[in-house]
C-alpha cells in the first residue's frame, strides 16, 4: 500500500454517479442549444453554467480532487491558482478585443 | 461487487491514516515517492491547462473574422458532436473501472484480464472519438473550409486538433499500459503509471466539456 498515491479512490460507484450526472448535464447542453426552447443572450448563459456545473462534477467524481489529505490541498491550491491565470488570460483577451471592436465600429 | 469494495475502501482509508504527511518523509528524497511524482504530473496538467486556455483566448478573439466564409453556425454538426461527447465521456467512465480493478488486483494478487478488458474498451471509445474528429476534419477541408480559409477557421483547427493530438496521445500511451500490465501485472510501479494516464484522461474529457460548450455549442446557437 506505500505504494499508493494519497488521492481520495472512489469505487465503481463514484464513477458511475458521475457518468450518470455529466451525462444529463451535457444532454441537457445539447438541448438548449439546438431545441430553441431559449433564446438571445441566455442561451449562452445557461451553456456556461451547465458547463462551469459539469466541469466541478467531473472534478469531483472522475479526478477525485478533494480536501482531504495534504496532497488534495496541494491540488486544490495549484488548481485555483491555474484558475486565476486562466479567467485572465481569456477573459482579458476577450474583453480587449470586444472594447476595440466597439471603439473601431463605433 | 459493492461490498468488496467498501471493505477494500475503508482498509484504504486506514492506510492513509497511517501515510506520512505529504513530502515531509525521510527516507524519500522526493523523486520516488508516489504521492511526489503524482504531484508533479498534476502540476504538469495545470500547465498544459494553460496552454490550452491560450488557444480557448485565441479562438475567442478569432471566431468572427469569417473572412466570408460560414461560421459555426453552417459548418458545426450538432449530432456529429454529440456523438464525440457520449464517446470520450463514456471513455472516462471505463478508464476508471479498469483502475477500480487494477487496485483490486494490486491488493489481491487477482488475475488482470478485467483490467485488461477495461482499459481496451477506453482504447476503443477513444479511438471512436479521434476517427470522428478526424471524420469531420477531412469533410470541412474536402468542401474549401480548411485551417487556411479564414481566421475562424485556424483557431478551431488550431483548438479543436490540439485536443484530438492530446487524445491521440493518450490513445497511445494506453497501449503501452496494456503490454505492460499484460507483461508485469499491476504492481507498484505499474499502479502509479496507471494512476497518472487516468489523471492524463479524465482531464482531456474535462477540456472536452469547455470545447463543445464554448466553440461548437455556442457556434451552433448563434
Amino acid at each position: 500500500m506505500s505504494q499508493d498515491t494519497g488521492r481520495e479512490l472512489g469505487g465503481y460507484r463514484s464513477y458511475i454517479t458521475g457518468y450518470v450526472i455529466a451525462l444529463v448535464l451535457s444532454a441537457a447542453s445539447f438541448w438548449v442549444a439546438m431545441g430553441g426552447a431559449l433564446s438571445g443572450w441566455s442561451v449562452f448563459a445557461v451553456l456556461a453554467v451547465l458547463a462551469l456545473v459539469q466541469i466541478l462534477v467531473h472534478l469531483k467524481f472522475f479526478l477525485h480532487l478533494g480536501l482531504k489529505t495534504e496532497k488534495g490541498r496541494f491540488d486544490m491550491l495549484t488548481l485555483a491558482f491555474t484558475t486565476l491565470v486562466l479567467v485572465m488570460v481569456v477573459g482579458l483577451s476577450v474583453w480587449i478585443i470586444y472594447a476595440s471592436n466597439a471603439v473601431m465600429m463605433g | 461487487m459493492s461490498q468488496t469494495n467498501s471493505s477494500a475502501s475503508s482498509d484504504f482509508d486506514k492506510d492513509m491514516s497511517e501515510e506520512k504527511v505529504f513530502g515531509t518523509e525521510p527516507n524519500h528524497g522526493g523523486h520516488d515517492h508516489p504521492q511526489s511524482i503524482e504531484f508533479g504530473f498534476w502540476l504538469y496538467l495545470m500547465t498544459d491547462c494553460l496552454l490550452f486556455a491560450s488557444f480557448f483566448a485565441t479562438y475567442a478573439v478569432l471566431f468572427m473574422n469569417t473572412a466570408g466564409a460560414p461560421g459555426g453556425a453552417e459548418l458545426f454538426d450538432p449530432k456529429l458532436v454529440m456523438a464525440e461527447t457520449g464517446l470520450l465521456l463514456t471513455s472516462t467512465m471505463t478508464f476508471g473501472f479498469a483502475m477500480v480493478e487494477a487496485r483490486r488486483c494490486a491488493r489481491t494478487q487477482a488475475g488482470t484480464g478485467k483490467v485488461l478488458l477495461w482499459l481496451g474498451v477506453t482504447f476503443l471509445l477513444g479511438a471512436g472519438f479521434v476517427a470522428l474528429e478526424v471524420h469531420e476534419f477531412s469533410g470541412l477541408i474536402a468542401d474549401g473550409y480548411g485551417p487556411d480559409r479564414s481566421a475562424f477557421l485556424s483557431s478551431f483547427f488550431a483548438l479543436v486538433g490540439l485536443h484530438g493530438l492530446h487524445v491521440t496521445a493518450g490513445l497511445i500511451w494506453i497501449l503501452f499500459m496494456i503490454f505492460e500490465v499484460k507483461i508485469k501485472g499491476t504492481g507498484g510501479r505499474t499502479l502509479t503509471r496507471l494512476g497518472r494516464l487516468g489523471l492524463f484522461w479524465h482531464f482531456l474529457d474535462l477540456v472536452w466539456v469547455s470545447v463543445f460548450t464554448f466553440v461548437y455549442l455556442f457556434g451552433v446557437a448563434q
